[in-house]
């Protein structure tokens, strides 16, 4: 089973985040912030990680750059899940090395097609028009 | 709803937009046209159905409108964008090597998402492309969703089914809550209303028809009469790509599926019969 970590100071988010995440197969394990996201990945890396931005102690962004300098860390495919919806943001998260970014609000429907995207889950079977 | 009223609304839409409704589909009516009923100052299908009767071109469009699906995403199913990139570009850039240019048809573009995602595709292939003339033709039965085609504007959700990230960094710009493609793109695409039940001989020839989620909803024979006509206007070595639920195999042989390409077909050469619209097609007010 894949693994997902998902980081977001809102215990709500983490909440949906899960229910979503283990519908489409993932194993999840969470974090609150980029500190405690770091922690657990220097233990055991995941295969994806679903990243807020703005969050205390250390944020989105800071973690990704600690993140792909450590050893073995530039394998995780990030997805960025995010409010900041501009484009100068998203440009900063895929040169620091995001794979994917959704804006918030999000759905199952969008965290499938982004997954999609990078690989991390099989196309859903052919629906109809 | 009476069941006069079903059947009248049922030939109704079957000869305007080759729309095939079941016996059972009245919940589908109702939901739809009673909203459309109540805007026009009616207070029930019977009324619509009344004023249909009397002629009313207009309502006529807004009721074939009100019951199309529109319903699309960029990159829709993905696979059909990865032939395009890797089959049929590559086939073509080497066919067409002398002539240097390309006809592309979307024949149902709904609200752009599809002939977008064939421009963007051509964007990305632009190097194998310079001194090409590449035509994107979209057209739609729907005025409605062709002028929401033509602006290009799209929601965040919109945006987030099927789009790479780095397409829209690359390809679209802010307005407000709105994404919008930018104009070099948006200048790839012409938009022309039209209904395929109609002749479409007028459009000239092409290398690549997209028609896709829409001969769905059409009966057999429509579907064979599209196909017969589609043939006579493609180019003998072009390809048409279907929707994931579409296919000709069982229906027709002016068109063979190429094998190990999932909705990929090219014609066969063998003549078709039907080259005219079927015929109440072609008496066919309003749209
Ligand atoms: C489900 S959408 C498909 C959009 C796109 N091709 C895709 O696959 O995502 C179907 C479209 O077909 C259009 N349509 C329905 N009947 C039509 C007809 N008789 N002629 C042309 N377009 C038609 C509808 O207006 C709608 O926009």
């Amino acid at each position: 089973m894949k693994t997902c970590l998902v980081v977001d100071d809102s215990s709500v988010v983490r909440k949906i985040a899960r229910r979503i995440l283990e519908e489409l197969g993932f194993s999840v394990v969470e974090a609150e912030d980029g500190e405690q996201a770091l922690e657990l990945c220097t233990k055991s890396l995941p295969d994806a990680i679903l990243l807020d931005w703005n969050m205390p102690v250390m944020d989105g962004y800071d973690f990704l750059g600690r993140l792909r300098r450590m050893p073995g860390g530039e394998t995780p495919k990030v997805v960025f899940c995010t409010t900041e919806n501009d484009i100068d943001h998203i440009s900063r998260a895929l040169n620091a090395g995001a794979n994917e970014y959704i804006m918030k609000p999000f759905d199952k429907e969008i965290v499938a097609a982004k997954f999609q995207e990078v690989g991390l889950i099989q196309a859903l079977s052919a629906e109809s028009a | 709803m009476n069941q006069p009223d079903y059947e009248f609304l049922r030939k109704l839409l079957r000869d305007k937009s080759g729309l095939d409704l079941s016996a059972d589909k009245q919940y589908l009516i109702e939901s739809r046209l009673l909203p459309l009923a109540r805007k026009a100052g009616l207070a029930s299908i019977s009324d619509l159905v009344q004023k249909l009767k009397d002629g009313s071109s207009t309502l006529i469009s807004q009721v074939v409108e009100a019951m199309t699906t529109n319903e699309t995403f960029f990159f829709r199913d993905k696979v059909p964008f990865d032939h395009f990139r890797d089959v049929i570009m590559p086939e073509l850039l080497k066919a067409r090597a002398n002539r240097k240019s390309i006809r592309i048809w979307c024949a149902a573009c709904s609200t752009g998402q599809e002939p977008y995602s064939l421009a963007m595709s051509l964007k990305e292939m632009s190097g194998a492309l310079s001194g090409w003339r590449v035509e994107i033709v979209a057209t739609d039965l729907s005025q409605e969703v062709l002028e929401k085609s033509k602006a290009g504007l799209y929601s965040q959700f919109e945006v987030q089914r099927g789009l790479p990230i780095q397409l829209l960094v690359k390809y679209f710009k802010q307005a407000g809550e709105l994404w919008q493609i930018n104009s070099d793109v948006r200048g790839m695409v012409q938009h022309r209303q039209l209904n395929l039940l109609h002749d479409f001989s007028q459009l000239g020839t092409f290398d690549v028809v997209f028609c896709r989620n829409v001969l769905i909803y059409f009966d057999q024979d429509t579907k064979i009469n599209i196909f017969g006509r589609l043939a006579k206007l493609m180019e003998p070595d072009g390809f048409l790509v279907l929707g994931a639920a579409e296919t000709v195999v069982g229906l027709t042989d002016v068109f063979k599926p190429l094998a190990d390409r999932r909705g990929l077909y090219r014609p066969s050469g063998v003549a078709s019969t039907a080259k005219a619209p079927l015929p109440g097609a072609r008496v066919a007010v309003g749209n």
